[in-house]
């Protein structure tokens, strides 16, 4: 009403472009503008070029011509292929199940009051920080046949009567490659995990033994329940980043022995980058998008704010 | 329902010693309320009642049977905590039947209890509701629902209004009072509220710097303050004190510090030349007339509707005074006012006795 009277007396014109800045949808393409084009560029581009490089026949020094599904077919009948899914899956599953476990028992620990709490929860954070390759190499001389460690210290203690081959055997091997990503996955979800643990109130956890509740209840009944918000998005985190590993891999077994332990990841880009069929690597690389988008898809809608989280009055 | 017997209760969290020796016996049925200044120990004993804090020494009995290395959950109490402590991923009902479904209490039995708790408190609208879903006043009385299904043997609650507006307090105190008259539960109530007080308790436990100043009812504690604290602390607005000596020539009176002479009852203790407070509660100021009266230099006046608040200096000391009349001083007018004798309280100034 201000506006129209000031223009119909003429004292104040807007300008145009003035006008333009104020509509809402204007200015939100504009302020999305720069990081739009930024995602475009380093994610869509290479995801994009990955995916077309999957359709064709591309190797190393050769531009490649499409050739449609022909690449995946060929993985569809490759029992390589079929193993590394396996390995994957093995993988992944036991080491989020093992992360989640021992994470969450770490961080329970944590919230308690604990001498030298400070310093307790800088040595969990410990390998996290460390490089992974340079963890990787320390696993590498743990698990090594001759000069391992901890088949020294197992046989000083009388338990085995000579040197574990860990990386020698296939299950061995996965076994101890699941070891290593688990000691440098539990960090990052026991320290997220207690930050979740450090928002539930103490009073009810107080309200709750009044209730009568044992330890146990009070675990089950009011520290899960309120720890599943955050529990969802590590999971989703750790999920991701398990399937995709491939530094540990790479830098300890290589995905020996006889493929054993190889990733879809290692997998790929073994056949893309050594082997040169940048085509087939790429294909076996796209091949990780439905698992991965699946992966996402069930903790996003398990993560949807549970009712009890709203905060808007109905009914 | 029980008596609560706190023997010779002390706490110290680490070197710091917060509770030194309280003794109180509370009665069954009986509906006390602790009540003392911020960070004078009231939450930390009834935390100790209901078995969150390790008592340090003493002993406390509930029911006659010593309590001190029983587990929270099998003392038979329930507490309602100030910010409520509802369970956020538990519906209004649930909250109420959590402890019930605890117990294995049948199905038929928790739905009858909850559905009673809810009628007695008008929760009935909202037992689907999410604590988020509810105003604050509605979140309190799910809290007190909550304790009331359990039928426990104490209630403690813990400044439970004191996140709530002021006309829903008192509201909210009428409440209780009345769910109290009506379920004769043993109740203890903390607060730092003197009002709340005075209005809900059967007895008043006043408390200071961990210790007990006084135990008695209501009106005891409001007629015969046993030191300056509670004489200052129970009543509103407080009580007004002088500094003085206690002359014993030519009548009983106090000189105070200005040498205005502030006029005695003849029955009081004490002698003279001795060093004394003189209180007088701001109700028991009188306006006087012609020559008797002590004199007053009016500084503010406040009507709060009902009553006339009158802000002046009496003998170099801000003091009020409360008429039911209305009056319209000047600030700055010399006026005179006369205590009411029966109602002088002298206490000893280096004890704070009362004489
Ligand atoms: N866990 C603790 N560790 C150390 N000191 C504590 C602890 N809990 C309470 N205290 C101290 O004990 C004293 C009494 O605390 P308490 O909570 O009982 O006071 P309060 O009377 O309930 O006060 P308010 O009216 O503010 O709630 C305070 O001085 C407080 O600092
Ligand atoms: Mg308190």
């Amino acid at each position: 009403m201000a506006t129209a009277a000031l223009n119909r007396t003429g004292s104040i014109v807007r300008k145009p472009l003035v006008d333009l800045l104020d509509n809402r949808n204007v200015l939100s393409v504009i302020c999305m503008a720069p990081a739009a084009i930024l995602l475009l560029t380093f994610l869509t581009y290479p995801l994009g070029l990955g995916v077309w490089l999957g359709f064709t026949d591309t190797k190393i020094g050769r531009p490649g011509f499409f050739i449609g599904l022909e690449n995946y077919i060929s993985l569809f009948d490759d029992s390589v292929f079929w193993l590394v899914v396996f390995n994957t899956l093995l993988y992944t599953t036991v080491a989020t199940v093992l992360k989640f476990g021992l994470g969450l028992y770490l961080a329970l620990l944590l919230n308690n009051h604990l001498p030298f709490k400070a310093i307790l929860r800088a040595i969990i954070l410990l390998p996290w920080i460390v490089p992974t390759v340079l963890s990787a190499i320390a696993f590498w001389w743990i698990y090594d046949a001759q000069f391992s460690i901890l088949s020294y210290m197992l046989q000083k203690m009388g338990l085995i009567d000579q040197y574990i081959d860990f990386l020698g055997k296939p299950n061995n091997a996965r076994a101890s490659l699941i070891a290593a990503n688990v000691w440098r996955g539990i960090p990052f979800v026991a320290i997220c995990l207690l930050a979740g643990l450090q928002t539930i109130s103490p009073s009810l956890y107080e309200a709750a033994a009044l209730d009568g509740a044992t330890p146990w209840q009070r675990f089950r009944h009011v520290t899960m329940p309120m720890l599943m918000p955050i529990l969802s998005i590590v999971l989703t985190f750790s999920v991701l980043f398990t399937f995709t590993d491939f530094q540990l891999i790479y830098a300890i077994t290589r995905g020996g022995p006889v493929n054993s332990t190889h990733l879809m990841a290692t997998l790929a880009f073994q056949r893309a980058i050594p082997g040169g069929q940048l085509g087939e690597g790429a294909a076996i690389a796209t091949a990780m998008i439905p698992f991965l988008v699946a992966a996402t898809l069930s903790s996003y809608f398990g993560l949807q704010r549970r009712k009890w989280q709203q905060g808007e009055s109905d009914g | 329902m029980a008596t609560v017997d706190i023997r010779g209760v002390h706490k110290a969290f680490g070197p710091t010693k917060v509770i030194h020796g309280v003794d109180i016996s509370i009665e069954d049925e009986e509906f006390v309320v602790l009540v003392g200044p911020s960070g004078c120990g009231k939450s930390t004993l009834l935390r100790m009642i209901a078995g969150l804090e390790q008592i340090s020494d003493g002993e406390i009995a509930i029911g006659g049977k010593v309590v001190n290395d029983v587990a929270p959950k099998d003392r038979d109490i329930a507490m309602v905590f100030q910010n409520y402590a509802l369970y956020p991923h538990m519906t209004v009902y649930d909250n109420m039947a959590f402890s019930l479904k605890l117990r294995k209490a049948e199905k038929a039995l928790i739905d009858q209890r909850v559905r009673q708790a809810a009628d007695i408190l008008g929760l009935n609208p909202y037992l689907e509701r999410y604590p988020r879903q509810l105003s604050g006043g509605q979140r309190q009385r799910v809290a007190m629902g909550r304790a009331i299904v359990r039928d426990p043997q104490v209630f403690l609650f813990d400044e439970p209004l004191s996140n709530l507006d002021a006309k829903l307090r008192v509201q909210m105190r009428t409440e209780i009072k009345a769910l109290h008259q009506r379920l004769k539960t043993t109740s203890i109530y903390v607060t730092h509220d003197q009002v709340e007080a005075m209005t809900m308790a059967d007895r008043i436990v006043v408390m200071h710097d961990g210790i007990v100043e006084q135990v008695g009812s209501p009106l005891e504690l409001y007629d015969n303050p046993a030191n300056t604290f509670v004489a200052g602390f129970i009543g509103s607005p407080a009580m007004n004190f002088f500094q003085g000596t206690l002359r014993r020539n030519g009548g009983i009176w106090v000189e105070a510090e200005d040498g205005t002479k502030l006029p005695a009852p003849g029955n009081v203790g004490g002698s003279d030349g001795q060093k004394v407070v003189y209180g007088v509660r701001p109700e028991h100021l009188a306006l006087a007339g012609g020559s008797s009266g002590v004199p007053a230099k009016v500084e503010v006046v406040e009507p709060t509707g009902a009553d006339t608040l009158v802000f002046s200096k009496i003998a170099g000391v801000h003091t009020c005074a409360v008429f039911s009349e209305r009056h319209d001083f000047r600030p700055g007018q010399e006026i005179k006012l006369q205590p009411r004798l029966d109602v002088v309280h002298l206490f000893d100034a280096a004890s704070g006795q009362h004489l």
